[in-house]
């Protein structure tokens, strides 16, 4: 491991943090009144189209995961499908989770469903980029000593802190302030965003930090 | 002194209930009160004292005033009247203090300075205690002999207009009244605007004696900007044209009426620098309180120090001024000037029948009282009174009479300050040397605990508590005395009344000396694990494991749930910490059981191992079971036989599914009962059922969930108590239909409802005969020693008996809690902590959050109000107090205690690990006394707090009961540890 793998994944993570930023941003130039907490669904939908964006084209332009082998057109556009298909799944899956953590069942179905998707862009799509539709890989990259590169580590470290961060953001829904971000489920996606940033900004220096401890298999 | 961690843990915990009833003692001090419960219209007021005879003068005099507008202004401070803004934006106020017909006062509030009870020291002149709250449990109405209820019972005619606080402590009081609310703080225009616009029409028609206004509006203003808002001149100068407006028409009609009129002007509580209130501090406790009468004398008063007086001064002034008996548990004295104009006779007669009040209620409280000076004054005063009245009826008209008078009246008036300085100093203060005690008690035993998490945790079931030395020490007995005359010392010189001083001296030097004699041992065991630090060090490195997720979850949950507890809203919301915990359990436990089939085959070989072990040893187990318990039906026996060609298949879909059931079913049990403050007013599943349309439904459900309890707990009993318990529950059918609740499908519902006594004795007679059985069976275990499996069979026995009783007690739309209670017992049981391998320490705390959460299912909350007091009377003909508590609090705490019951057969049954249910025991004990610790310092620490009395308060009082209960389960516990200690 060198000094400027670190680098890159450094750039390419405060890349990631500028897409959440931007999405805050550029859909005031074009809307009225926009803000987070008052329009909070369409700044899902920006953000969640963002974020995956910029996932894409990191994807598409830094590919740390060369795959030696050519592939067919056919090959690829299956896996492009199995891509789509697993994240729809994951969305699903995290709204059954979130149901079954107390989220109500019929009303705010559409805020949880987003809530779904948000998270499942923060945590599954960069999966998805960098493991591809791959359920072994993804199991050995979150099973205990099972990571095999920088990219890994840095994906295991943003994924776990974006789930911490939403589980962390449930707490402050009980509480009385009558504060407008209180509602459901928005503290809980700012808490997805917040555990997201913090998980991409602190998973360069912690690696660089650990640098001599680090070992990967080299496969 | 050697002594197995089971028993270290149970008499810690016996010993910490000592602890926290002592806090509690000292936090909820006894209210002065009388004993008489208020009967209007019964008893006759004292006569005038008389000397050598008896006086003609026996009825109440007259009222003073025809017509009482009392105008309550939430949150008005005194320097908003008598200060610079009063000037400023209040003119016609300050115009009635400095020159008009009035009489103005700086009136204290007693902390907590929070709207409802001040209302309660308003109108009933007591210092309201939180005892009352559990007195009158489930009721808001204030059942104290009050003003309101006396001018009720002497018809007068009362309307009302404000705070809707008013209408739920005084239902059915008011002929009239409009209640606005004070949830929404952010309106203060409407929501005074609703108590003005019924005013002009009101005011002009004049058929009522009463009219109370109280306004909300300066609070709110108050909540939202503080004490210096330029909102506040506003809202000022708006009460200041109200007022205008009252007093102008009152001056008119009086002067149709020719009788005089009392307008008063008041706030019930201040407000501090920041604009909030609920503490103690001068700005919050300071309240103007203005009477306005044409009866009193112009006078030009000082208006920038008007005379201090009590807040619970003005029920007995009300009292007199309208021609009511005083209520009888007010400690307040008449405020004198109102009564100054008034012939000497009638003023002697008026301060007489107020001194007799305090007297009596002195007498009621105090058992010493007649050495109080303040009764010894009324005395004399009393003696001194009949004289004159003597000298008075005799029409000797002299300067003498006058002189006598004068001197009788500055007697009564003295005796009046005394007694009620007595009376209120009696309830106003927390008792803070008792808490102190109390809580230094609990510490230590949480420091003793804590010290002794390692060596428990180590594997070690025994447990060296330095018992005898330090007790034997010197430092033992020089920390004793120390504590004594610290003890004499403020028992001394302390002016309040105290718990612990009014103690025998006996059980107080008792208290000293556990308190010394734990300190004592806390000290050695100190001590002791720093010289065994360097060897517990090399321990601790030795297994070097870290945490599992499953421990670090449990951890930090437990650890997060006693911090949470400072807040208001989480203690309001506990079921939501709970459920939120349970889930997360639930998903960590899914991850561990996948990890365990799925990563395991690669690079854990050791985790499939234990699965693959548990799976094995799984199978015996069963096979045992069914042949051992000689199952009838010989079809279950062959399908055993069959199970191990299963086994490899299906085994691991169960392991991998079972936590998303248990999840599954945490959630439709979280939909049954909407609990807490939030979310009480959502619609729910049970009041769905619980509605009459629905009783079919509820029948249904009743006897679905009676059938899955039965499957559940049957297949550990021995025949005889599964014939017993089938009867019982189909017992608890009967009970439920008698009082007709439920539907039998046979049965037209045109059926008489009887209160199901013999139907509800029919269970109980089952409930016993099972708990024997089971006892019996245990003891059997222990005095023969032999047969490992009895042991098993009879605490399972008892279990059972405790699910029998708890679905007689629980109400028919709780029952699936049960029934959903076994199974998730079952489900984890089976397939996730056999097949993992978890610890008993990790087990146990499990139960206790399961426990808890099932607390919460079943509809219980933080608020007193949602206790089922019906449990208390099932199958009880009268109300009988030691088995009606019994019910209600087994009944309440259901969830707990079948966990609990749950949790020693579990692991007794694991016949691998001898020394786990005592491990278990002291983990329990650990888990179930940190959060009543940490709770009894927070609460110290937030005593003035705006929610101290409606949300800190009932959940001191759940937390105490809990612990109790932990410590009878923790004597279980040891109980059937000790069993097993004999036998190996």
């Amino acid at each position: 491991m060198k000094d400027t793998d670190i680098k890159r994944l450094l750039y390419s993570n405060l890349l990631c943090v500028f897409s959440v930023f931007l999405s805050v941003f550029i859909p005031s130039l074009f809307l009225d009144n926009f803000s987070i907490l008052e329009t909070h669904l369409t700044w899902l939908c920006t953000c969640s189209t963002s974020v995956t964006g910029v996932n894409l084209l990191l994807h598409l332009v830094v590919k740390p995961n060369v795959s030696s082998r050519r592939s067919s057109l056919s090959h690829k556009v299956s896996r492009v499908l199995k891509c789509c298909i697993y994240f729809l799944l994951s969305c699903f899956f995290l709204h059954i989770i979130f149901v079954l953590y107390g989220a109500p069942l019929i009303e705010l179905v559409l805020e949880t469903f987003l809530f779904a998707v948000i998270l499942s862009t923060f945590t599954t799509v960069p999966c998805l980029c960098l493991l591809g539709p791959n359920l072994k890989a993804w199991l050995r990259v979150f099973s205990r000593n099972g990571v095999t590169s920088i990219w890994e580590n840095s994906l295991q470290i943003t994924t776990i802190s974006s789930f911490i961060g939403a589980w962390l953001g449930a707490f402050p829904i009980p509480l009385d302030w009558e504060r407008p971000w209180q509602v459901w489920p928005i503290s809980c996606t700012l808490g997805a965003t917040f555990g997201y940033v913090a998980g991409l900004v602190s998973s360069p220096l912690w690696i660089y930090w650990n640098r001599k401890q680090l070992t990967y298999k080299s496969n | 002194m050697r002594l197995g961690s089971g028993a270290f843990a149970a008499s810690c915990v016996a010993i910490e209930v000592i602890g926290v009833a002592i806090f509690i003692r000292g936090f909820f001090p006894a209210p002065v009160r009388s004993a008489a419960r208020p009967e209007p219209g019964v008893e006759t007021p004292a006569p005038e004292p008389i000397a050598g005879a008896s006086s003609n003068w026996t009825k109440l005099p007259s009222p003073l005033f025809n017509k009482v507008v009392i105008m309550l202004i939430d949150a008005l401070r005194d320097d908003f009247v008598f200060g610079s803004k009063g000037v400023k934006y209040m003119p016609y106020t300050t115009y009635l203090v400095e020159k008009g017909a009035s009489h103005s006062f700086v009136a204290e509030a007693k902390p907590p300075t929070v709207t409802m009870p001040r209302i309660k020291a308003l109108m009933t002149g007591s210092v309201p205690g939180f005892v009352d709250v559990i007195r009158n449990l489930n009721s808001p109405v204030l059942l104290e002999d009050n003003v309101i209820r006396q001018a009720k019972a002497a018809g007068k005619r009362m309307i009302f207009y404000g705070d809707e606080t008013w209408l739920k402590l005084f239902p059915k009081h008011f002929v009239e009244y409009d209640g606005t609310t004070s949830f929404f703080v952010s309106d203060y225009i409407e929501v005074d605007n609703n108590v003005t616009r019924h005013l002009d029409k009101v005011l002009k028609r004049g058929d009522w004696d009463v009219l109370i206004l109280h306004y909300l509006g300066l609070d709110h203003i108050g909540h939202i900007s503080g004490p210096n808002s330029p909102l506040i001149g506003h809202k000022l100068s708006e009460m200041d044209s109200i007022l205008m407006k009252i007093h102008t028409s009152l001056l008119s009609k009086e002067r149709e009426t020719l009788s005089p009129s009392l307008l008063v002007v008041c706030g019930d509580h201040g407000m501090s620098e920041t604009g909030s209130h609920g503490a103690s501090s001068t700005e919050e406790v300071s309240t103007p309180l203005i009477l306005v009468s044409s009866a009193f004398e112009r006078k030009p008063g000082d208006i920038r120090h008007p005379k201090h007086v009590q807040q619970t001064d003005l029920a007995a002034t009300l009292a007199i001024g309208l021609g009511l008996p005083i209520p009888k548990d007010s400690v307040g004295h008449l405020l004198f000037p109102v009564i100054e104009g008034k012939p000497m006779r009638e003023q002697l007669r008026f301060l007489h029948l107020n001194t007799l009040q305090l007297s009596k209620l002195l007498q009621e409280n105090v058992p010493s009282y007649e050495k109080d000076p303040g009764f010894e004054q009324f005395k004399m005063a009393e003696r001194l009174h009949g004289n004159w009245v003597k000298l008075h009826l005799e029409e000797n008209h002299s300067d003498i009479l006058l002189g006598l008078g004068t001197k009788v009246l500055r007697q009564y008036l003295g005796a009046l300050k005394t007694l009620s300085l007595s009376l209120s100093t009696q309830v106003a203060h927390y008792d803070i040397y008792s808490m102190a005690v109390g809580t230094i008690v609990v510490l230590e035993v949480l420091t003793l605990f804590l010290l002794s998490t390692p060596h428990v945790l180590c594997r070690k079931a025994e447990l060296d508590v330095p018992l005898l030395s330090p007790v034997f020490s010197l430092l033992f007995y020089l920390i004793f005395l120390v504590l004594s005359a610290i003890h004499v010392l403020v028992c001394t010189s302390s002016e309040s009344s105290c718990y612990l001083c009014s103690l025998p001296w006996l059980a107080a030097g008792g208290v000293m000396a556990l308190v010394s004699a734990l300190l004592c041992v806390v000290l050695s065991a100190l001590i002791r694990m720093v010289v065994d630090g360097t060897l517990l060090k090399k321990r601790a490195a030795h297994p070097g494991s870290g945490w599992s997720e499953v421990g670090l979850l449990l951890l930090l949950g437990t650890v997060g749930h006693v911090l949470s507890l400072g807040a208001s809203s989480f203690v309001e919301e506990e079921h939501q910490t709970w459920y939120f915990l349970v889930s997360t359990l639930c998903l960590v436990l899914s991850q561990e059981t996948c990890r365990s089939c799925f990563v395991g085959d690669e690079c854990e070989p050791q985790h499939r191992f234990h699965v693959k072990q548990g799976c094995v040893d799984m199978l015996p187990g069963t096979w045992q079971d069914s042949a051992s318990y000689n199952t009838p039906e010989p079809g279950r026996t062959g399908k055993t036989v069959s199970l191990p060609e299963a086994q490899g298949s299906c085994k691991w879909w169960a392991v991998l599914a079972s936590p998303w059931l248990v999840l599954i079913c945490c959630r439709l049990l979280r939909s049954l009962n909407q609990t807490g403050v939030q979310g009480a007013h959502r619609p729910d599943f049970s009041h769905w059922l619980t509605s009459s349309d629905h009783k079919v439904q509820l029948s249904g459900l009743a006897a679905l969930s009676l059938i899955v309890i039965f499957m559940l707990v049957q297949k550990g009993c021995s025949p005889v108590s599964k014939a017993a318990l089938a009867l019982g529950l189909l017992g608890v059918f009967c009970y439920r239909a008698a009082i007709g609740i439920v539907l039998f499908p046979w049965q037209p519902d045109n059926k008489v409802i009887s209160k199901g006594i013999i139907e509800a004795r029919f269970v109980y007679v089952f409930v016993l005969g099972i708990l024997f059985t089971g006892t019996k069976d245990l003891l059997k275990a222990q005095v023969i020693a032999t047969d490992y499996r009895t042991k098993t069979i009879g605490l399972w026995e008892i279990h059972s008996g405790l699910v029998l009783l708890a679905a007689l007690l629980l109400r028919p739309h709780n029952l699936p809690v049960l029934a959903f209670s076994l199974l998730i017992q079952t489900i984890m049981s089976k397939f996730i902590w056999k097949p993992l391998r978890s610890d008993a320490a990790e087990i146990t705390v499990m139960h206790y959050w399961f426990g808890q959460a099932f607390f919460y299912f079943q509809g219980n909350s933080n608020n007193i109000a949602t206790i089922d007091i019906s449990a208390g009377f099932v199958g009880l003909d009268t109300y009988m107090e030691v088995p009606a508590t019994f019910l209600t609090v087994f009944g309440t705490y259901v969830g707990p205690v079948l966990w609990a019951s749950h949790l020693v057969h579990f692991l007794s049954s694991e016949a691998n690990n001898g020394s786990a249910l005592s491990r278990a025991c002291f983990c329990y004990a650990l888990i179930g006394s940190v959060p009543v610790a940490t709770y009894i310092v927070m609460v110290t620490s937030l005593r003035y707090h705006l929610f101290i009395w409606s949300v800190f308060s009932p959940k001191l009082l759940y937390e105490g009961m809990h612990l109790l209960i932990t410590a009878a389960l923790c004597a279980v516990f040891t109980a059937t540890s000790h069993t097993r200690h004999t036998r190996a």
